[in-house]
């Protein structure tokens, strides 16, 4: 199972920049960077090559660090990163070496029992802790969390791995499912609690709910680590199976401004979220700025003349005519059902994150009714908060919960129709899934008569629209502009645009 | 050219030495700044220690630090070189009555005599060893930040007036931003990248134990894994290296030894800036698990 350029890579002590085999390594390690969507310019190449010239490959970390400082220059690329850098070095250096467990990482050697076990077994052959019952390994596990012995984990990680994950070589399977079987053999969903019973007993008082929650985290982190270490030793072994380039395929995740709001995992969901702050921010400090910058007009001939007369008629202080852009008022329609709820969820933030450029915003959310959800953001900062409790009690259910935008639309325009003025612009949010019910699409074309502008975010991808039961062409002809907005960059272009 | 550092290693001990605690990437990013004679372009958010790095590095090197500090309406005057035109106008005075002919005059008032040197030229014409920060680049507006790009690729000065003026050594070069705005790539292409991040706890608890003289290991701990605790909250604002520092100092002079949750709560607000961050770490540090993660997907 070993790969063949692990051990080229490893004797190589001091690697000639010019030698192949690193420099086909960093090749194929750019080109992948690359085809995960980082932008690395042939400077950064260059420089990332001078780099390595200075850091010595075994110096793992530093290695890793002189990479990312010449490669990566956006903090949210890091994780591509780390995945694509795990995948090309992982398994080069003899620490990492498949099988091998050195002994300085064996388990607790108070242990008596693995002693024993060990004295028998075949040194090396098999890795250390072999013989242990799975119960001998899970009572480790759990002494190894209790105290954040981090060697021991990472000796524990890779046993377990190699007992429980049921890896074979060629097996068509993702990560994740071996991931998923290691850590249901290692039970660790009560550990948490069990660790906090044990922290509780050896505590001489009870502890305090603050006592009790710094534990807890302690804790969490350490489980966090094991997982981590876990996944990683899956993923060196899946390398050595079947080679960097297909491992390095199978990982790739878009970045965080490319993830498609409708198919987002739950972490990829946090890690969205977690993007859309800064986001949201950099984009409320451009537009502020903009605005503030673009105000030279033309010359102001009249008032210029009004105000040469107090200087006799000398034009003293020319006036110029200052463009005042006007604030739209902005109507957010947005379906929150199933699929598209979380584009819903991600537009509203965004808008309410740049509130202060317009006028005025409400906003409506539906599923097959309708509910203004525009006083849960009135007074609050924290819009995450507010976000969440439109999602949980606005009142949007009116028949059975499916989506039925031609409902919900007359609904709108009966109760707020009027209200809609020349200054007012119209951002409907949906994929226009109306389940084949009607889809009263006249309720867009007279909003479209008295709004300023009715624009239709669609987050599906534009190739689906007017398939099934998508209606959004019926819809859009009143539009004007229906958008494909599936991720966070064609949503920012979007909102940038509007303003 | 002499390298001013031997090894990451090197860097981190030295900077270690001056009471700052770096980890493996910064020290890494500062090696690899002096062996490819690159700027550094350091990140993250407020308060975690940017500027404090470009000071530091300076004071283990002995240099002069010199700093500009970034604006938004920042131009070339401030930050390149200036004329100085009143001693120019002085000139063209008192040359009057002197039958100097207006060839002499003009190359007489574009000379060194009549330059103000603004912080980059300064850096650039230094004798001595420098360090020069540039910070909060990201306040800048994207036009200006072309002023920048010439100095840090090539380390020169182009004045219309007297030609290029070369760098006499490559300073080591800085630049902090808090990322409110996507910087240009030509900014980013020329230099190093270094993101700090909030240090992790056992980190946290060194630097507090170093810079507040007289804390007992027991408080830097418990201050380390609370603030820890907070900053897994979602906030507007977790707290920062500085802000731990300071509640550090505080339990310290109100004479606490091991903090309990009413001193944590009632301390909260010098470690958080708002009053909806305040009142959600008092909910939660006090037992509450109601709302730990608002705002999770509805599936």
């Amino acid at each position: 199972m070993t790969p063949p350029t692990a051990t080229e890579v490893a004797n190589g002590a001091t690697p000639p920049p010019a030698s192949s085999p690193l420099l086909d390594l960093l090749e194929g390690f750019m080109g992948e960077l690359r085809a995960a969507g980082l932008p690395v310019s042939l400077t950064e190449n260059l420089d990332a090559m001078q780099a390595v010239k200075h850091i010595p490959i075994e110096d793992r970390g530093a290695f890793k660090y002189a990479l990312a400082a010449t490669l990566v220059k956006n903090n949210a690329h890091w994780r591509a990163f780390e995945t694509v850098f795990e995948v090309y070095f992982s398994i080069r250096g003899k620490e990492y070496a498949l099988d091998v467990v050195s002994d300085g990482e064996m388990p607790d050697p108070d242990d008596e029992s693995l002693q024993g076990q060990e004295a028998n077994g075949q040194p090396g052959a098999g890795g250390g802790g072999d013989g242990l019952t799975p119960e001998e390994l899970q009572r480790m596990l759990f002494q190894a969390l209790l105290q954040g012995d981090e060697a021991l984990l990472r000796a524990l990680a890779r046993q377990a791995v190699k007992r429980f994950a049921g890896m074979e070589p060629g097996r068509p399977v993702g990560g994740t499912y071996y991931l998923y079987r290691t850590l249901r053999n290692l039970g660790l969903d009560d550990t948490l609690e069990e660790l906090m019973a044990r922290a509780r007993e050896d505590s001489p008082e009870t502890l305090t709910s603050l006592e009790e929650r710094l534990e807890r985290d302690e804790y969490e982190s350490r489980i966090d680590r094991l997982k981590k270490e876990v996944e990683a030793e899956i993923r060196r072994r899946l390398v050595a199976d079947r080679g960097v380039e297909a491992m390095a395929r199978t990982l790739r995740k878009p970045l965080p401004e490319d993830i498609d709001f409708m198919h987002a995992s739950r972490e990829e969901l946090v890690s969205l979220r977690k993007a859309i702050f800064p986001l949201t921010r950099k984009l409320a400090v451009r537009l502020a700025r903009k605005r503030r910058h673009g105000r030279k007009g033309p010359l102001d001939f009249r008032a210029t003349v009004r105000r040469s007369l107090s200087f006799g008629g000398v034009p003293v202080e020319p006036k110029f005519r200052y463009p005042r852009p006007s604030k739209p008022e902005i109507f957010v329609i947005a379906d929150i059902s199933g699929s598209v709820a979380s584009f819903a969820r991600f537009t509203l933030h965004l808008v309410y994150a740049i509130a202060g450029q317009f006028s005025k915003v409400r906003s409506f959310v539906f599923i097959d009714g309708l509910d203004e959800v525009t006083s849960y953001f009135e007074g609050v900062d924290d819009i995450a908060h507010a976000v969440h409790r439109v999602n949980t009690e606005a009142d949007v259910v009116w028949v059975d919960g499916h989506s039925d935008y031609g409902h919900a639309f007359e609904v709108f325009w009966n109760a707020y129709g009027r209200e809609i003025g020349p200054k007012t612009t119209v951002m409907i949010l949906g994929d226009a899934r109306n389940n084949y019910h009607a889809s009263q699409a006249w309720v867009v074309k007279e909003i479209q008569k008295k709004a300023r502008h009715v624009f239709w975010l669609n987050p599906e991808p534009s190739s689906y629209w007017d398939t099934g039961d998508s209606i959004v062409g019926e819809y859009g002809v009143h539009c004007d502009g229906v958008f494909e907005c599936r991720n966070m960059r064609q949503l920012e272009r979007f909102v940038d645009n509007l303003v | 050219m002499d390298h001013r550092f031997e090894s990451p290693a090197a860097v981190r001990s030295s900077l270690g030495q001056v009471n700052y605690l770096s980890d493996e990437g910064i020290a890494g990013v500062v090696f690899l700044a002096d062996r490819l004679g690159k700027p550094v372009l350091v990140e993250g958010p407020a308060g975690t220690g940017k500027t404090q790095l470009a000071k530091s590095v300076a004071e283990i090197l002995g240099a002069r630090l010199i700093r500009l500090q970034c604006y938004e309406g920042l131009d070339e005057s401030k930050a390149l070189y200036e004329w100085n035109y009143k001693k120019q106008l002085l000139r063209i005075q008192a040359e009057r009555n002197n039958e100097s002919t207006w060839e002499d005059i003009e190359t007489d008032i574009f000379s060194d005599e009549f330059l103000l040197t603004r912080p980059l030229l300064e850096a650039i014409r230094a004798e001595d060893p420098v360090v020069l920060l540039i910070d909060e680049v990201d306040r800048v507006e994207v036009e200006t930040e072309a002023l920048l790009l010439e100095i840090l690729s090539d380390y020169q000065v182009s004045i219309p007036e007297l030609g290029t003026i070369e760098a006499r050594q490559i300073p080591m070069v800085f630049l902090t931003s808090n990322n409110t705005r996507e910087l240009s790539e030509a900014l980013k292409r020329r230099c190093l990248f270094l993101h700090i991040d909030y240090p992790d706890m056992e980190r946290e608890k060194q630097i507090v134990l170093s810079k507040v003289p007289d804390i007992t290991e027991n408080l830097a701990d418990q201050v380390a894994r609370i603030v820890r605790s907070i900053r897994q909250m979602e906030l507007k604002k977790a707290p920062s290296v500085s802000e731990t520092l300071d509640w550090a100092r505080t339990l310290l002079l109100l004479g606490v030894d091991t903090v309990n949750e009413a001193e944590a709560t009632e301390t909260l607000h010098i470690l958080l800036k708002y009053q909806s961050d305040i009142a959600k770490a008092t909910k939660e540090l006090s037992g509450d698990k109601g709302v730990r993660k608002p705002g999770v997907p509805r599936t």
